[in-house]
């Protein structure tokens, strides 16, 4: 049998900045996004969607909308097609009057133009009646429960030890709450989506991060074959986790579609109905607990979370999850309570549970820190585990420390004065402050990839995987020239297309792992072949085909990468504003395939930590149930001049255990911990310490 | 109505165009250019943003009335002869390209900043920019292009005194 280190690839092209195979089409914006592909005669589709929270739609008139010239239809739920019903309460839209949250799809105006859709749109005449809603979150709530599990599939609770005892008996202890506010991910391209019905199959170019996740979920809808629903998708402009899995969008343009078959119907949303239609991340409340002896050792850590979900689907969280991983305690408890409010319904945001789930705890750490007269990097260097602290399993590699270490160094670090608020530059306030970053290192099961030798030299690798900017193109096509043993110009790579072999969507930084293991798989069939023919290509080619190989090590090994963060932030003592001048990120997080686009990853998650810091909260109006900043003037996200100098940088780390590339995802990793650094930062300026997201200048109003 | 405008130095006629729609639309649905993005479609993040009288504009805030006659500069006519412009290949190289829809938009204000500027300083570049929104680099990289643009602008001055501005 060969070793783990024997099955890893050599490195020839993957580690080097081979720039982006598809820059040059993005560049000149000929890059084909969802409903820029060319189409015939294309229909327009604009949504009536609900304007009260919670009810039902009594009387639907929509004469007006279709005297409009130039209207083809009008799609309400009484023509709209009824869709099997498959468990999926977003998706499951027009099926009766009924209205689960505001904003939610009530029909649409299919015409000629998208003007005209939106000015008939407009001419429909909707009577309510009007039940009493229930927006708000709050972690006294009477009704939280129990999901049976988080996302995606953990323990909602966890328990070790006696944690309540040993925080009765600790010398340090901290209590203390956090929370973090609904966020929308708002990748530039909005959601988007041409469908069409000819001959009673479909077909979907869309703005999505998984072709096969979209044919699975709208297949079974409209009860048809998984492959008479063809999802295409080569370029897509960022997706953060909202387009993992499709929204109700998806649905009403097929469903607006079939009221004109033959015609494709292109529905771009609007800034504005991304925030009621294609999710978000849910508000949390985090309730922190910690216990330490005298040298600053934790001898208990609990988390308890409070968060939302909506009563037409559950979505639950994973907040507390990096809890159980980060540091040494033997009493410990976590858990997860969700109040079902008639609110959209929350999904994945660039690292869901890990994101919200590193600032609690690591500003608590920040604090106890404090509490036990210890340096915060020293702190957490004391804790760190030996082995992961719930399952007992052994790390396949874990630098923590080495990240803490080696950004103190760059930050310059030493010569650090603990005591806050005693900093001035003029008006400005200034400190320092540091929090680590995790995540997990997923692999999803059931992708394919068959790679095709031609005589002519040329190796065609197909796999339905997608780009959704982070590089698949470029990294996978350097991974295939590694396993394969050629240059990467003889590589052609397709993906984006569900004509292509079955294959995962990109999330939880999986791509990489899930879609390269079976191309390496399949490369080194495909070589032992070539060696059968004498290693020449036989005029009918040689092809190979294999699947995600079982990784037997997944079960023996704790997989996850790390990183630590340091920010220093100025605040001014007027007007309460926070800056970051400086932000520096240490990676630990197996080979980096691409160092060109591996970085740009690290660099943008970062970036969206520090909008999450100062910038993003979308503001739920309880009285009507609506997002009250639903665009981009009035939900912030950071420019380039709220930027300072941000520099990433990772430790060689070598992991033969997690794949045959060695590499651990980083999508998600550098926007974690990124708002705990800018928070502790902030107190270290201040003296003020603030707890909830985001650092808006009147929480240092003071 | 008839548009009869020039884009790309090309001149460019639309029928049918209602006044009140987008430039921004007849762009990408009328005239096959899609390179322009449409983000908010209120001015809010720069992924429209095309030269108009060789002055940067939001193209989704134009109405189609107001280009009428006059002179429209997209990413499409960025390029130079068969290759990549100096912005273009710039982007390309500093890796500032994501998923890239931003980036028309980021092309077109840092082809004029850079035609504007010969050296700009690091703050007059994220000043210039901040119009333009990038969910996904970070900026880092965006500025590392920028830089790099304005470096190859300046030191191919003779040759740019022939190009026009659109
Ligand atoms: S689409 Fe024009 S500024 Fe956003
Ligand atoms: S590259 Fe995706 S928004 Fe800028």
């Amino acid at each position: 049998m060969t070793t783990a280190e024997e099955s890893m690839l050599r490195a020839n092209a993957i580690g080097t900045p081979l720039t982006r195979l598809d820059g040059t089409e993005k560049v000149t914006g000929t890059a084909p996004y969802a409903v820029e592909h060319p189409v015939d005669s294309p229909a327009h589709l604009h949504p009536l969607q609900a304007a009260i929270a919670l009810g039902r739609a009594t009387g639907i008139d929509t004469s007006a909308a279709e005297a409009e010239p130039g209207v083809l239809a009008v799609l309400t739920h009484a023509n709209a097609p009824r869709l099997a019903s498959t468990g999926n309460g977003e998706l499951e839209i027009l099926q009766s009057g009924e209205v689960g949250y505001r904003g939610q799809f009530l029909g649409g105006v299919i015409a000629e133009t998208p003007e005209i859709a939106r000015r008939a749109a407009d001419l429909i005449r909707v009577h309510y009646e009007r039940y009493e809603h229930d927006v708000e979150l709050r972690a006294d709530r009477d009704d939280l429960y129990k999901p049976e599990q988080v996302n995606p599939a953990f323990d909602t609770d966890t328990a070790q030890g006696d944690a309540d005892g040993a925080l009765a008996s600790a010398a340090v202890t901290l209590d203390a709450t956090y929370s973090t506010p609904m966020e929308h991910n708002n990748p530039m391209e909005p959601h988007a989506t041409i469908a069409c019905w000819t001959d009673g199959e479909l077909t979907l170019h869309d703005s999505t991060q998984g072709v096969y996740w979209t044919q699975a979920a709208v297949a079974p809808l409209f009860e048809l074959d998984q492959q008479q629903v063809r999802v295409i998708s080569p370029h897509v402009g960022g997706g953060f986790g909202s387009k993992g899995i499709p929204h109700p969008n998806v649905v009403l343009a097929a469903m607006a579609a079939r009221l004109v078959p033959g015609r494709p119907v292109k529905f771009p949303l609007t800034r504005q109905q991304m925030f009621s239609v294609v999710g978000y991340r849910t508000p949390t409340i985090q309730h922190v607990r910690l216990g330490a002896d005298e040298q600053g050792r934790l001898s208990a850590i609990t988390l308890d979370v409070v968060e939302q979900t909506a009563k037409v689907k559950e979505f639950a969280e994973q907040t507390a999850i990096p809890t159980r991983t980060m540091y040494a305690a033997p009493h410990r408890r976590t858990s997860h309570r969700l109040a079902a409010l008639d609110t959209p319904v929350p999904t994945w945001m660039r690292a869901p549970g890990e994101c919200p789930g590193m600032f609690g705890p690591e500003v608590a750490m920040d604090e106890m820190a404090l509490a036990c007269g210890l340096d915060p990097i020293e702190f957490r260097v004391r804790n760190e585990p030996e082995t992961d602290p719930e399952s007992g399993l052994p790390f396949s590699s874990r630098n923590l420390v080495a990240c803490l270490r080696e950004g103190a160094r760059r930050f310059g670090w030493h010569d650090r004065d603990p005591r806050p608020g005693t900093r001035r530059h003029g008006e400005w306030l200034v400190g320092t402050g540091v929090a680590a970053s995790t995540y997990p290192v997923f692999a999803m099961p059931g992708s394919q990839a068959t790679i095709r030798a031609t005589p002519d030299g040329r190796y065609a690798v197909r796999i339905g995987a997608v780009d959704i900017g982070t590089g698949t193109w470029t990294a996978l096509t350097q991974i295939a020239a590694d396993a394969l043993e050629v240059s990467v110009g003889e590589v052609d790579l397709e993906i984006g297309s569900t004509t292509l072999p079955t294959a995962s969507g990109a999330g939880g930084s999986s791509g990489i792992n899930s879609w390269g293991s079976p191309i390496v798989a399949a490369a080194r069939t495909l070589r032992a072949r070539l060696d059968e023919h004498g290693g020449t290509v036989p005029a009918e080619g040689v092809e190979a085909t294999e699947g995600m190989p079982d990784n037997p090590h997944t079960s023996q090994y704790a997989m996850h990468s790390f990183g630590a963060q340091f920010a220093e932030v100025w605040v001014n003592a007027d007007t309460g504003e926070v800056s970051v001048p400086r932000l520096l990120g240490i990676f630990a997080a197996g080979r980096i395939i691409n160092a060109r686009t591996g970085r740009s990853q690290l660099l943008g998650g970062m970036t969206m930590g520090l909008s999450m810091a100062l910038h993003e909260e979308s503001v739920l109006d309880p009285r009507f149930g609506h997002v009250v900043n639903h665009d981009l003037a009035e939900y912030h996200i950071a420019t380039n001049a709220d930027v300072g100098s941000l520099e990433v940088d990772w430790l060689d780390e070598h992991d033969p255990y997690v794949n045959p590339m060695g590499s651990k995802g980083i999508g998600e990793l550098g926007i974690t911990g990124t708002a705990a650094a800018i928070t502790n930062a902030a107190y270290h300026a201040t003296g003020i310490r603030v707890r909830e997201l985001p650092l808006h200048p009147d929480k240092f109003l003071r | 109505m008839r548009l009869s405008f020039t884009v790309n130095g090309r001149q460019c006629e639309a029928d049918d165009v209602w006044e009140g729609e987008s430039l921004l639309y007849v762009l990408r649905e009328r005239l096959g250019l899609p390179g322009s993005k449409n983000a908010c479609e209120q001015g809010e993040c720069g992924s429209c943003t095309v030269y108009l009288d060789g002055v940067p504009a939001c193209a989704c805030l134009v109405a189609a009335g107001q280009a009428a006659g006059r002179e429209v500069g997209t990413v499409e006519g960025l390029a130079e002869g068969d290759g990549l412009g100096a912005v273009q290949e710039s982007f390309v190289e500093a890796g500032a390209v994501q998923c890239g829809f931003c980036t028309p938009g980021l092309l077109v204000a840092t082809d004029d900043l850079v035609n504007r500027v010969p050296h700009p300083s690091d703050a007059e570049i994220r000043e210039s920019l901040a119009g333009n929104l990038c969910r996904c680099t970070g900026y880092e990289k965006i500025m590392d292009a920028v830089r790099l643009a304005a470096d190859r602008r300046a030191s191919s001055e003779a040759s740019r005194s022939g190009k026009t501005d659109a």
